[in-house]
């Protein structure tokens, strides 16, 4: 499965702003501090606001605002909004006798293969995401100094 | 203390009075009186030897409100042993107090200690709660997958 752009950058805003559901966030923000064009977002929030999924709230400081809930909403609800979800196995043209079982069978597997990314993405919340996340960060942080005692004590 | 602080829960051994309790609560949830399975499963999971089998219970005010059931299994198509759980229920007017996780986190406490470092279970695709809730647990889909052909 390939994510496509849109899909990767309705996630950061649905992670950024899902975070902190009261909080606030222009496209400029987001746009910011994960380094993607803001124009690209700005049309990715557009779409989040018409699905329901994110609230544009108008005035000064105004911005976006989670609409939803993290504990509830999944990723496949944000990635189908940009997205088919559906392998496609076909070749352009008619296809000879022999390729109509090869093609059916394929099809087949293929939809297995969807089932199974579809039963993924459907249990994976927004909270569980940046739950995962933030494991990863401290998994990943460099370990603290050592002090100067621990130092003293390792042999010469 | 549930995960979120909700409500004090306490998690001990299921005992053979909670047998009525566990029917009840499965049948909440599956629409299937299940009383023969069950009494089976304690018989093998709650009467002593227990030889790494798990059947937990979580009890607020005294009354028995969800449970888990796992058992440490080995060398099945050569994997090392593990603990596999194969029953969580929560009553329902009690899911999302943080009930569940804290069965899961005393079963695992329960089976690190009996030298097992890996969970595992397994779920139908449609059965999204109890999915994102192992999900949640941080548990991914793991190493083996599971296949099935009606047999004719």
């Amino acid at each position: 499965m390939k994510i496509q752009k849109g899909s990767l950058l309705a996630l950061y805003a649905a992670l950024e702003l899902g975070q902190e559901p009261e909080r606030q966030l222009s496209t400029a923000d987001i746009a910011a501090k994960y380094g993607v064009s803001a124009h690209h977002l700005a049309k990715v929030m557009r779409h989040l606001v018409r699905s329901g999924l994110i609230q544009a709230v108008r005035g000064v400081g105004g911005g976006y605002r989670f609409a939803g809930n993290p504990r509830r909403t999944t990723l496949l609800e944000v990635i189908q909004l940009f997205e088919p979800m559906e392998s496609t196995v076909e070749l352009a043209g008619t296809a000879g006798a022999a390729a109509t079982p090869v093609i059916a069978e394929l099809r087949s597997i293929a939809g297995e293969i969807d089932e199974l990314t579809r039963a993924v993405l459907d249990t994976i919340t927004l909270r569980t995401l940046l739950n995962a996340i933030e494991r990863r960060a401290k998994a990943s942080a460099p370990s603290p100094p050592r002090t100067g005692r621990a130092r003293q004590r390792r042999p010469a | 203390m549930s995960a979120r602080g909700a409500f004090p829960i306490s998690i001990r051994n299921a005992g053979a009075a909670d047998l009525d309790t566990v029917v009840r609560l499965d049948r909440e949830t599956t629409g299937i009186e299940k009383r023969a399975y069950w009494q089976e499963a304690f018989a093998r999971h709650v009467a002593p030897p227990h030889n790494g089998r798990l059947f937990l219970v979580a009890e607020k005010d005294g009354a028995a409100v969800g449970f888990i059931v796992a058992e440490i299994r080995a060398w099945e198509f050569g994997s090392p042993p593990c603990g596999w759980v194969f029953a969580l229920n929560v009553a329902r007017g009690l899911r999302e107090h943080g009930i569940a996780s804290v069965l899961y986190d005393q079963l695992c406490a329960r089976l690190r200690a009996a030298g097992i470092d890996t969970i595992r279970t397994m779920v139908a695709v449609t059965n999204k709660v109890n999915l994102s809730f192992f999900r949640s647990m941080g548990m991914t889909s793991g190493p083996y997958i599971e296949l099935e052909k009606r047999i004719e």
